[in-house]
């Protein structure tokens, strides 16, 4: 039985308030009250121009995205055939790789990013294996820099791509591909014309999904990236915390909430189960 | 031997200790209608997965066009197939549907554009080609799914219970549709159901599957009015399966009533006497005439149209259903009317218990 409009809204309102108390009343209250200190409207627009425009900023915007990009692509590299593997297998086998997926993600994200750091350093495991096997001379550099960024970022983001490739190919019906396999198609062409076309929304979805996150991340690239990995939520912190300029961080936070929400309309309209085929 | 033959030879199929699939041969004439008709569990759907190589048979041999294929992968089979739910892909237009199995095999795309064209003409769906799956109907995607099946224009179609997911009246249509297309295309059809309503209407030969095993195999006429045991004799419609043993004087039957049948005898001295209720008799009677007919008392009387159906209590717990056609002037019997019910030895049969 469909529930009623106000049975929904009743049952929607602890955690309405919970949200609007903690977090929409509080950015609200932040983003208009420094943007209020700039005075009038054309001094704002004035202002948002400068800060947007500047080279700090804005190369900062630009390294947010790229970042966002390689970390989200390289997530869906890593994450298809993981997902693939836990739509097909049952049992103890899909217990054993989900656990693997989900339990890192019991630990803080501090504490993995400074795991990482102990592997990653120039005397870490890594370093260690690469020089002992004589693949390099001397340590490579995998920490305070751009590698080391993508690579502690595509670890953390990689169980939301996972898990949202494996909801789509968990749904797909495996007759279709036994139909496919009757009909004469290989297990390339399976793969090219029947699996992937109904796995499309779930890559489109888990893109979307990872790229909104990654382009806020803040703890990784803190501590793993060098001084040309600033990224947006960096910038914001250190103008509150550091240089005090609320305003100027207020403008930035629009810009990412702005792109955050734009991809996350694209991304609802992905993820509805009615729209999952084309 | 013809691009369109088949033969299964002691083909055999275990799941554990289970065996699904016991045993089974059979051999399909190029051209012929072939259905594999039984009880959910009765290994039908095994038998069409074997023989499509979805499934591996743990013994025996799968020869299509008279070559061994028991161990060629599905796709090297070059066979049609209609599946249960039809498994349209809802990614594709009609089209790209009916196209997916020229597609895979490379074929140049002015030769699939025709032959996609041809099926869709052939199963009535010309002008559908930009449709996708979800804006059609029912019958529509079954007729999609036929038009797949046939575009390669392979010598043999196996179809999966294709219109246990229509209502009946759209159903008894695509049986004529089915039977005429294969006909016209001479197409070797394995059909799997198990309505054997559907069995009787559109087969050349019936096989009917108990436990993995055949029952009986034969035209449908031949298996409905002639069956080996009570089994296909229950499941083939409706039967009268009376209690008879071996005496002095021949065979009898509840209240020692005389019994002659045209065909089977009793292998032990127990059995039953099969006999459909449409050629039972009934007339106005108190007392039995000579062998081959039984007094006895209606119990109810189901009024149906184009027949009456009735239970006759012939003795103690021995109950007889008799159709009898409401043709001109037939006068009805009521319940509590006492009645006789005649029958002629060719119509009935003689079964183990």
């Amino acid at each position: 039985m469909p529930l009623t409009l106000r049975a929904t809204l009743l049952l929607l309102l602890p955690a309405l308030l919970l949200l609007s108390g903690l977090f929409l009343l509080p950015i609200g209250w932040f983003l208009t009250a420094s943007i209020a200190e700039l005075g009038t409207w054309p001094e704002i627009l004035e202002e948002a121009e400068a800060v947007l425009l500047s080279g700090a900023v804005g190369r900062s915007l630009l390294t947010t995205g790229w970042i966002g990009l390689v970390v989200t692509l390289l997530t869906l590299l890593l994450g298809y055939p993981v997902s693939y593997a836990l739509s097909r297998v049952r049992g103890a086998a899909f217990t054993a790789i989900l656990l693997c997926i989900v339990l890192p993600y019991f630990t803080s994200t501090i504490v993995r990013t400074y795991a990482w750091m102990v592997l990653l350093g120039r005397n870490g495991l890594i370093n260690q294996i690469l020089l002992g096997l004589g693949l390099v001379a001397e340590p490579v550099n995998l920490l305070y820099n751009r590698t080391g960024v993508i690579i502690g970022m595509t670890y953390v983001l990689l169980p939301y791509m996972v898990l949202t490739l494996y909801a789509a190919m968990k749904a797909v019906d495996q007759r279709l591909l036994q139909a496919a396999e009757g009909m004469g198609a290989s297990p390339g062409q399976i793969f090219l014309r029947v699996f992937m076309p109904l796995t499309l929304h779930g890559v489109v979805a888990g893109l979307l999904i990872t790229f909104i996150l990654a382009i806020g991340f803040f703890v990784t690239p803190a501590l793993m990236g060098g001084p040309g990995d600033v990224m947006v939520a960096m910038l914001i912190e250190r103008e509150v915390e550091i240089t005090q300029n609320w305003p100027s961080a207020a403008l930035m936070t629009i810009v990412l909430l702005a792109v955050t929400l734009s991809l996350y309309a694209v991304y609802s309209r992905f993820a509805e189960p009615g729209e999952a085929v084309r | 031997m013809a691009a369109g033959a088949v033969a299964l030879e002691g083909v055999t199929k275990r799941y554990g200790a289970e065996t699904v699939v016991a045993d089974v041969s059979l051999a399909i004439a190029p051209g012929e209608f072939f259905t594999l008709l039984g009880p959910s569990g009765s290994g039908k759907t095994t038998t069409l997965s074997i023989l499509a190589g979805f499934v591996t048979a743990d013994a025996g041999r799968v020869l299509l066009g008279g070559q061994d294929m028991t161990q060629v992968p599905p796709r090297g089979r070059g066979l049609g197939m209609v599946f249960q739910n039809y498994a349209i892909f809802p990614h594709l237009d009609v089209a790209g549907n009916v196209a997916f199995p020229l597609a895979v095999k490379r074929v140049p795309k002015a030769e699939i554009a025709t032959r996609v064209a041809e099926a869709l003409a052939l199963v009535k769906l010309t002008g559908f080609e930009g449709r996708y799956p979800r804006q059609l109907s029912g019958g529509q995607q079954q007729r999609v799914a036929l038009a797949r099946a046939i575009v390669a224009r392979p010598g043999i179609v196996l179809m999966d219970e294709p219109l246990g997911a229509l209502d009946k009246n759209l159903r008894y249509h695509m049986q004529v549709e089915i039977k005429e297309i294969s006909r016209r295309l001479g197409t070797t059809v394995i059909y799997v159901t198990h309505d054997q309503e559907e069995a009787l209407t559109m087969s050349d030969r019936i096989a009917i599957m108990e436990h993995g095993r055949i029952a009986q195999m034969g035209p449908p006429r031949e298996v409905y009015e002639r069956p080996d045991n009570a089994f296909v004799a229950a499941f083939l419609g409706e039967a009268n399966l009376l209690p008879a043993r071996r005496d002095g004087t021949g065979v009898a039957g509840p209240g020692g009533a005389r019994l002659e049948a045209g065909a089977g005898t009793l292998p032990g001295a127990e059995g039953l006497l099969f006999i459909r209720p449409e050629k039972l008799g009934i007339a106005p009677g108190t007392a039995a005439e000579g062998p081959n007919s039984l007094a006895g008392r209606v119990r109810h009387a189901s009024f149906l149209g184009n027949t009456v159906r009735y239970a006759v209590e012939v003795a103690e717990g021995a109950v007889l259903v008799c159709d009898a056609p409401n043709g001109a002037g037939t006068v009805l019997h009521a319940a509590g009317d006492s009645v006789l019910l005649r029958w002629r030895a060719e119509d009935c049969r003689l079964l183990a218990g």
